[in-house]
């Protein structure tokens, strides 16, 4: 059988221009009154794509996914579905099915006719129901479980009834609203990876939504980053990490440090920027910012480096401070490196080594440097 | 506080409401049933046996030896009463799907409105207790009679050209039970619907629902607690109800409540009465206990 990883690495339908959308929002806008929710948004999710929504509550997420199960309808614009127009189809009517943040378990009913309950709402002979049931329920592990009532079960165990109702009736798309916003933090890691295998084994589409980058970040092929009812940016986690293509993406995702400062130069796809503390520059970009405009250089926490000697670099990309703070994070360090200019910088290096005596401690003097790969320009 | 000592509370706290139901329930009750054995007698109080308690053991016994449920044969002998029970078990039945049938969309309307407006609009149900009862169907009166109110809307309308006789009818008295019993039937339903999830109408719909169908499979289903409670709070006392139909109702109309006044007053007939009462409390009592067992059976069974 082949991993995961290998069948992921070869998909993706969203760099070919051969391939159609499945599902397309078209200049959606949807308005409460005043507010604006979602604003003149256009987005692509392709056939089975594990898709995710990452942005901060109120930034219209919830509101996208809600209009694509039919709870909402767009105040313009238009969402199309394998083909087909939604406007004006009702929920019960769209091949979609949504897994609820509360998960919205019927209290009244037994595992069993939770997850029997769309079926039968299809009016789908008994014998095969009973089938689709079992067979949900041993996909989920709950086979035991049946004859229980939603508050005879944990937090996990409602999780997964939730979603073998929602997977129940074999929808084209299932949505997925904070699917493991109230499980503990180990059995979220784990259900994480449980999700994606369920999604590779029974070859859906998944739109989920999320503000846990790191839910994201794991199970997503892609991501689209939203704030204030708009996509800042769609991509892959390693582009959306390593390549954030503005201030907003490179500081809600993970950390990050961001460097301001005043264009120099700009040649043979590098850029050389001076900041007002005296730092200069020089990185490998793709952008090519005006010379003598401002841009900022956004480079994280494990690409900058600390040591007590003068890197071979310097003056370029390095600096000289002093250890203001230490964390001490099990797997890593986190190092925060007060610069002349009063500026902290923070610096994080693997643990991989047990026990052993870090020669850099509080209120030494280092130097911090990056190499001229580790991070990207960001135009303003 | 002590361990002992909260112990000691803990006990204090959970005899009380024994201590009232046994002072104000038990003791009253088995003083009517008692008194529903005895037989009618000119004399202060108006039944025999008296116990004297001077007469010692036996004088006890021998007072006990002349019990009889003679009064209670007597009760199915009549039709009157037979048929007072059913009329009131009725208009009580009636009455409870009527004021059903007007309370929950309210209820569900309150549940659905903005949270802002919603203590107002609690406030709204529960003002008219602010009146008094009594008052109240009084201008009921003002309001059914041939000559009023409501029948001069009509008129006014060209809606009919004769005046509609509702006083002093059963319609009457249905009216005159669903107004005065409606808050008692929305509040408990409306505080079911209104703990209820939103988001279970939006999974059913998303499940393959109509709304219409999402409603009865699941806020109907779920609203139930609060609908037998309703429906309990209203039929329990209008079956017993006495002012509604005295005032409202007509000289046919017949229900146990004003029957066990006119024994009680009209004919001083106390040991009859009693059995009437205690006859009464038998058809409310029973069937509700038979049905908490079911319910809370039905609770238990998926554990």
């Amino acid at each position: 059988m082949k991993s995961l990883g290998s069948i992921r690495r070869s998909f993706a339908p969203w760099s070919d221009p051969a391939s159609k959308p499945f599902i397309s929002f078209k200049n959606v806008t949807k308005t409460f009154g005043d507010f604006v929710a979602v604003d003149n948004l256009s987005l692509d999710i392709f056939t089975r794509e594990f898709f995710a929504l990452l942005g901060a509550s109120g930034c219209g997420k919830s509101t996208l996914l809600r209009m694509l199960a039919g709870f909402e309808q767009p105040s313009s614009g238009e969402i199309i579905l394998d083909g087909q127009s939604l406007a004006g189809i009702p929920p019960y009517k769209r091949p979609v099915n949504m897994m609820f943040q509360s998960y919205a378990l019927f209290p009244h009913m037994t595992v069993e006719s939770n997850v029997a309950f769309g079926l039968k709402q299809d009016g789908m002979p008994k014998a095969d129901i009973a089938e689709r049931v079992d067979q949900m329920l041993k996909l989920v592990k709950l086979d035991k479980f049946a004859k229980r009532k939603p508050h005879q079960l944990s937090g996990g165990q409602r999780q997964r009834v939730a979603l073998a109702r929602s997977i129940a009736k074999r929808p084209k798309v299932l949505l997925l609203d904070e699917p493991l916003g109230a499980l503990d933090k180990k059995l979220r890691e784990e259900t994480q990876f449980e999700l994606m295998d369920l999604q590779q084994q029974l070859g859906l589409t998944f739109v989920v939504v999320t503000h846990d980058q790191e839910e994201a970040m794991t199970m997503a092929d892609r991501i689209a980053v939203m704030a204030h009812g708009k996509v800042i940016q769609v991509a892959t986690p390693p582009e959306i990490y390593e390549a954030p293509n503005s201030r907003f993406v490179a500081d809600f995702i993970g950390d990050v440090n961001i460097f301001d400062g005043t264009v120099s130069a700009v040649s043979d796809g590098f850029v050389r920027i001076e900041t007002e503390g005296g730092l200069s520059i020089k990185v490998a970009s793709q952008e090519t910012p005006a010379v003598g405009g401002k841009a900022g250089f956004a480079v994280r926490p494990e690409k900058i480096r600390v040591g007590n000697t003068q890197p071979a670099c310097a003056p370029l990309n390095a600096a000289q401070g002093v250890v203001w703070d230490i964390g001490y994070l099990g797997d890593m360090t986190v190092f925060h490196v007060k610069l002349g200019d009063g500026r902290v910088v923070k610096a994080s290096s693997l643990n991989a080594v047990r026990l052993v005596e870090d020669p850099i401690g509080y209120d030494q003097d280092v130097w911090v440097w990056f190499d001229e790969n580790a991070g990207v320009v960001l135009r303003d | 506080m002590s361990k002992f000592g909260s112990a000691i509370f803990n006990r204090l706290v959970i005899i009380i409401p024994y201590a009232w139901l046994l002072v104000f329930f038990l003791i009253p009750f088995f003083i009517v049933f008692r008194i529903s054995l005895s037989e009618t007698a000119v004399a202060m109080p108006p039944y025999l046996p008296v116990f004297n308690w001077d007469d010692g053991l036996s004088g006890i016994f021998d007072g006990i030896r002349q019990f009889s449920i003679a009064n209670y044969l007597w009760l199915t002998e009549d039709s009157l009463y037979i048929n007072a029970y059913g009329s009131s078990l009725w208009i009580a039945g009636v009455s409870t799907l009527l004021t059903l049938m007007i309370a929950y969309p309210i209820a569900y309307a309150m549940a659905q409105a903005p949270g802002s407006i919603r203590p107002t609009l609690l406030m709204l149900v529960i003002l008219p207790f602010w009146t008094s009862f009594l008052i109240r169907v009084y201008a009921w009166i003002a309001i059914l009679k041939p000559e009023g109110l409501f029948n001069q809307l009509l008129l006014t309308l060209g809606l009919i050209d004769q005046p509609l006789i509702i006083l002093n009818t059963n319609w009457a008295i249905y009216i005159g039970i669903v107004y005065s019993y409606l808050p008692f039937m929305v509040l408990p339903i409306y505080s079911a619907l209104e703990k209820m999830d939103h988001s279970l109408t939006e999974a059913a719909q998303d499940l393959g629902c109509t709304p219409i169908s999402a409603f009865w499979q699941v806020t109907f289903r779920l609203s139930m607690p609060g609908v037998i409670a309703g429906c309990m709070l209203v039929f329990i006392p209008a079956v017993g109800e006495f002012v509604i139909p005295d005032l409202l109702g007509g000289s046919e109309t017949l229900m146990i409540g004003k029957t066990l006044w006119n024994e009680f007053n009209a004919n001083r007939d106390w040991p009859v009465s009693s059995a009437v009462a205690t006859i009464l409390l038998l058809i409310l009592v029973v069937p509700i206990m038979f049905f908490q067992q079911a319910q809370a059976k039905a609770d238990s069974e998926g554990r």
